[in-house]
Formats: structure tokens, sequence, C-alpha cells
């Protein structure tokens, strides 16, 4: 069970960061607004399947989110990208108030009701005495789904041929007759329309309010630097890892005490350092995943996956 | 002659006039309060609470001389912001400090308080607490400064334990709470309870997570299920609760939950009808309490607001205050922190509540209720239009819900 909770949790996660790598390997502009189009996503299918039903959310939405994504980056980010990647970090910085400003405007403050299908809303099977979502299966499945057609997209067509040339040598590929602002353009799009599927799927599997965007923006962050900067498969190992330290964690309850107790030290209230001694590894559990960045960070900058030297 | 009668009619109105100032007061409320981040939607409900209870309480409609004046602070709901923003406040010559969410940073506002009114006789500060339950603030760290309008967590752990101890399918429980303060007082007081109470439930879990940081609870109800546990005690608020529930209600969890907090903005739309009969909360009040005084504040601020109103404490805050001010003839705050210590009142549902003078806890009636289907007797209103609400389950009374101090009040000055 907690296996398949971490996964399902971890290729979320992938959904959300698989949009960011890709953006920052095509473009090499970290996108701090990314967590604001998945939280657009959660909202824009909310309100979509309040209107007509869940169905029509799933497609409009992430098409939705692309279309705002498209824009925000042919009317703002190209005109930025001259003035170097701090103007480009900044003001994706900025977007990420505005939306959140926007979302709070229009839909307010508190959480919204946005609610799983009903013809998704019941148990898959039992595994022991608790029972596995069918919401979950469903998300597992999205997220398997777009990870192979992402990566046949990227190997297997011509698009994801001038994608990848647009990504090393976009003078040659510009000299070739594309169009690699175009591309570029397209690109972010595709990566805010996953961030957006994601808040469709991730929204009302867990909770669709303001604070969401805020609450997996680090979070991401950890998967896109442990992965290894603009790889696709480091991300995907990095969230499967981070969803299953995380659960894993969870149901641990490990603790300095337990060990020392073990190794026949008695610890008391008393002893120097209790705190930390009887601090239970399910206690820490989500803070893990940064504990991780600052590991990796140290024994391998480049990430598990990444190429990049610098 | 003429020269004189001149004179006294001029005083006489010079002294009018003062009488005209005395009388109307204004009383400026710093709400030190964490409006954005994790648990902002939480603290811009609470603003709106305070805010509708300054202008229905103070003031003309009250037929008051005294305003209240709601100052918002966004203190992100962290410590440290919220130690600076007091130091503001007292820059601007506000007297009065209101804040609840979050006993951790209740804790560092109360000590700052104390030693900001040590320093500067005269210029003293007030701090109103509306939600912070930790029963440290009035046990050993009680202060003459400090008054809670909330009942503590000790207080509201006698109520919900004494509906527990009658329940008798409740065989295993698991505690789960945010690691902080609050959530380790929860942790405690249920076991110390439980155990003189029902001796024959075992506690199969005890947990704390990060505050705020826990998206996805599945894992912590897989760690539910796997024990057995048929009843979790948790003293989770914001999304937080409303997370854990809805991943209890997505993995088929069976067992009840007692909770504090299952009314606060966000949460009942989470519950649902998933959770009908299975979420039981304590409180000291709810829309659904018989004979509600507070009906047409309840309906009133949800026609204004579109929000459920349960913060009966800012209600408290503010009718406590200007009383206060009222009776000390002052807005200094040493004299109506003197007003306010043992003053009497009647509560939401009618009954007599009293700030306690010994500890600076207000004594109130508690509710046990639980989350059933609305529109029968007994659950008029439901919660945030989902078609459930609250129903009292059990009623305890000032005298029964109140619980000894081991405060030493410092004397008031």
């Amino acid at each position: 069970m907690s296996v398949l909770n971490g996964v399902s949790y971890g290729l979320l996660l992938f959904m959300l960061s698989a949009g960011l790598t890709l953006i920052f390997s095509m473009m090499g502009v970290l996108n701090f607004a990314h967590a604001s189009f998945y939280m657009l996503g959660a909202y824009f299918a909310y309100q979509v399947s309040e209107w007509t039903n869940y169905w029509v959310a799933f497609v409009v939405a992430p098409i939705l989110v692309a279309v705002m994504g498209g824009l925000f980056e042919r009317y703002v980010l190209r005109k930025t990208h001259k003035s170097g990647h701090v103007a480009e970090l900044l003001v994706t910085f900025g977007l990420s108030f505005v939306i959140l400003e926007l979302v709070q405007l229009i839909w307010g403050r508190s959480a919204v009701d946005y609610k799983v299908p009903a013809a998704l809303d019941g148990s898959l099977f039992k595994l022991f005495n608790s029972s596995f979502p069918e919401y979950r299966a469903f998300m597992m499945l999205v997220a398997v789904g777009m990870l192979v057609s992402l990566f046949l997209m990227l190997k297997k067509t011509r698009i994801g041929l001038v994608i990848q040339a647009a990504l090393t040598h976009p003078e040659t590929t510009e000299a070739l007759g594309h169009n690699v602002p175009r591309v570029f353009a397209m690109v972010f799009a595709g990566g805010c329309a996953l961030a957006g599927l994601a808040g469709v799927i991730g929204g009302n599997a867990f909770i669709t309010e303001p604070g969401m965007a805020q609450a997996v923006g680090a979070i991401i962050f950890v998967v896109v630097v442990v992965g290894g900067m603009g790889s696709l498969a480091g991300a995907l190992i990095a969230s499967v890892l981070i969803g299953l330290m995380q659960t894993f964690a969870v149901g641990l309850d490990w603790s300095f005490l337990g060990g020392l107790s073990a190794l026949g030290i008695d610890v008391t209230p008393d002893t120097f350092g209790y705190p930390v001694w009887k601090l239970k590894l399910s206690q820490i559990g989500p803070i893990l995943p940064y504990l991780l960045l600052v590991v990796m960070l140290v024994v391998r900058p480049k990430g598990i996956m990444g190429t990049r030297d610098d | 002659m003429k020269i004189s009668l001149k004179a006294s009619a001029i005083a006489v109105a010079v002294s009018f006039l003062a009488a005209g100032v005395a009388n109307a007061q204004n009383v400026k409320v710093a709400f030190i309060e964490g409006m954005s981040g994790p648990f902002g939607g939480v603290g811009q409900n609470q603003l709106k609470h305070f805010q509708y209870a300054a202008e229905r309480f103070s003031g003309k409609q009250a037929n008051s001389g005294v305003t209240v004046e709601i100052v918002p602070m966004d203190s992100k709901g962290s410590p440290q912001e919220a130690l600076a923003l007091l130091k503001k406040a007292t820059d601007e010559g506000i007297h009065f400090v209101t804040q609840g969410n979050g006993s951790n940073v209740a804790g560092v506002l109360i000590d700052a308080i104390n030693k900001h009114n040590e320093r500067n006789p005269g210029k003293e500060v007030v701090f109103l607490n509306y939600a912070a339950i930790d029963p440290d603030f009035t046990n050993s760290k009680c202060s003459p400064w400090h008054f809670r309008f909330d009942a503590g967590s000790d207080m509201k752990l006698e109520g919900l334990t004494n509906f527990m101890m009658d329940q008798k399918d409740i065989k295993n429980v698991y505690i789960i709470g945010q690691n902080y303060s609050h959530g380790q007082q929860v942790s405690k007081f249920t076991k110390e309870f439980l155990a003189k109470k029902r001796p024959d439930i075992k506690v199969v879990g005890d947990e704390l997570h990060p505050m705020g940081q826990v998206k996805d609870f599945a894992p912590y109800i897989a760690k539910m299920q796997a024990a057995n546990a048929d009843a979790v005690v948790t003293g989770n608020w914001g999304s937080d609760l409303a997370l854990l529930i809805r991943a209890a209600n997505a993995a088929g969890f069976k067992g009840k939950f007692y909770t504090f907090y299952a009314g606060v903005i966000g949460t009942p739309t989470a519950i649902g009808a998933a959770g009908a009969d299975r979420v039981e909360m304590v409180a000291y009040w709810h829309p659904n309490s018989a004979q509600s005084q507070f009906e047409s504040i309840y309906t009133g601020f949800k026609a204004k607001f579109n929000e459920e109103f349960y913060t009966v404490a800012a209600v408290n805050a503010v009718r406590f205050l200007v009383a206060s001010v009222e009776k000390a003839k002052s807005t200094d705050a040493a004299p109506v922190a003197r007003a306010m210590a043992g003053m009497k009142m009647k509560g939401a549902s009618g009954e007599d509540i009293e700030m306690r003078a010994s500890d600076g806890a207000l004594q109130q009636a508690l509710y046990v209720v639980n989350w059933t289907k609305a529109g029968g007797p007994g659950v008029k209103f439901d919660a945030e239009n989902t078609g459930y609400g609250f129903q009292t389950v059990r009623y305890l009374m000032p005298s029964q819900a109140a619980r000894p101090t081991t405060c030493k009040m410092p004397k008031r000055i």
C-alpha cells in the first residue's frame, strides 16, 4: 500500500516537474510561476466541471493553461529575454504573485469544493484493511500516459527532433529555417499544460486553495535539482524517489532512541539532547526531500541524470 | 460680571466638549495574524470575524461610545514577523493586540508583551488571545496582560474525552497532531484523560507531523488502518485537518474523528457527505447550539461574506474590550486589564461567562457536536453549503467545563 501511495504521489510530482525541467532545459528559464500554473489548472478544472462535467474540464483546463502560458511567453518573457536570466527569473516570480492574487480575487481565499468525479470515487481494491482509491489509480494512469507520449513525441517525431535541435544548437536550427522562438513558445505552453494537467488531477485528490501553489512550489524545485537540471528521466526518478521516501518515512517509527536502546544504551528524558534522540523518522519525513536536496548539491551537484557541468 | 459670565459659558462648553471626547473613544486593536502562507485563508477569515464583531458590538450599532478599530497586520504565521509587528503596533501607540492561530506565535507574543510592559510603564499592551489554546498560557506561563477567549485544550479535551468515555465502540485510539506546542499538548492530555476515564482503550498511535507541510495524508491513514484504529483524536486545524479527513474518506477509513476545528473555513467542504456521523468536534459554540443568541450574527456574517461564522471568541473579545473600556473610563491598557479581570457577561447561548481573574481564561460552555445531515431537528444550519452541519451531542455548562489552574498571577498594576 505504501508503495502504491508513494508511487502515485511521485508520479504527480513528476507531471509537475516534467514541465518545469522541459522549460528549463529548453530556454534556461527557471520558471518560478510553474506551480502557479498547477494551481490555475486546478481552479480552471473546478470551474469548468461546475459548468459542465469533469471530463470536459480534464481536456479544457490544460488547454486554457497552455494558452495562458503561451501568451505569457510571447508577450512578456520573450521581451525580457534580452535583459538576461535575472530579468526572466524576476518576471516569472512576479507572475506567480499576480496569479495568486487573481485566483484569490476570483475564487476567494478559502478552498473550493472541487470533487473527484462520481465515476472514479470509489475503492479499486482492498489490501489488508485499507482500500486503494480508484482516483489514485487514475492519477497514476494519466501520469504514465503522459510520460510515454512525452517520450515518444521527443524521441520519435519531427517536432521532438526540432525541439531537441533547438535546445542544443538554436542558431543552426534557425538557419535551417525553423522558427526557434515559436518552438520556445510551444515548449513553454506545453510545459504549462503539463502543470495544468497535474492541477486538474491533483486539485481534487488533495485540495484546491490559494496556498496550493506555494505548497508544491518548493518540492518541485527539489525534484528538478535532485533529478538533474533539464533531465526528464532524472525528474522521473527523483519524483518517484521523493514520493516513496515521504510515504515510507511516515510508516516507520524509527528513532535514535530506539536504535540506542537496542545497543544497550539507556536514554532518558534527562539525557543531553533528548528532544533530538526521540525524534521519529515519521516526524521528519516531510523535510527529508530538502535534506536530500542539500546532500545532493554537496555530493553530486549536477543531479542524478544531469549533464550540465558548469 | 459680563466677562465672568462669558468665561463660565466657555468653561461649560469646554467641559461638555471634553465629556463628548471622553464618551466617543476610539480603541485600536492590532490584529497580528498569518494572512498569507499555508494558513492564510484561515487568517483572512478570522480578520473578517473581528471586523464584523467590531462593527456590530462597538460604536454606533452597539449604542456605545467606544468604537473598536481593527488594524490588520500580516505575520505570515511566523513568530519572528509577529514580534516585528508587535513592535510596530506599540510604536504606533496601539495598546491592544489580538492573535490566535498558532500557540507558537502566541507564546512569543506573551513573553514580548510581558517584557515590554515591564520596561514601558504607562504604555502597556494587553493581549486578547482568541484561539491559541496551549494550557500553559493560563497555568505556568500566565500573565496579567493575557486574556484568552477560546477554551484551553485541557478544557476542550476534558469535554471531548467525557463524551468518548461513553462511546462503548471505541477500542483503539490514534492520536495525530501538528508538531508544535498545541499538537503536543493535545497528545499529552488525551493520553492522560483516557487513562483515567477509559483505561481499557488502547492508544495505538501517537503521531506528530510538521505543520502545514504535508499535502498527502494517505500514508498516515494507511498507518491508522494498519493499527486498527477506530477513533482518531486530532488538534489539527486549517488545511492540515481538511487534507487529513479528505485522505481518510478517499482510503475508506471507517474510524471516527474527534476534532477541535472541524468548523474552520474549508474543512466542512473537505469532510462533506463522506464524513457524515464520523466527525465529532468540541467547541465553545456552533450555529446549531440551542437558543443561540448569535443566530443573527451568524446569518448576517454569511450574508455579508458568504463564509461561515464560527469564531465567537472574536465577538467576545470585542464585547469584553468595549465593556472594560466603558467600565475603566480609559483606553489605557492597565485600567482596562484591571476592569476585564473578573468581568461577567451573558454568553452566546445565554449562559453566564466570566473572565476568570486568577488566570485570564474565559469560563464558558462547551459543546461536543456531531457532523450530520442538516435540516432535521437540532441541525437548522448546514456548513459551507454542504447539506451537512453540526448537532449538539453533549453540552457542558461553564461550571462543568471549568478546569483548575496552577497560575500564580502576578499582581495587576
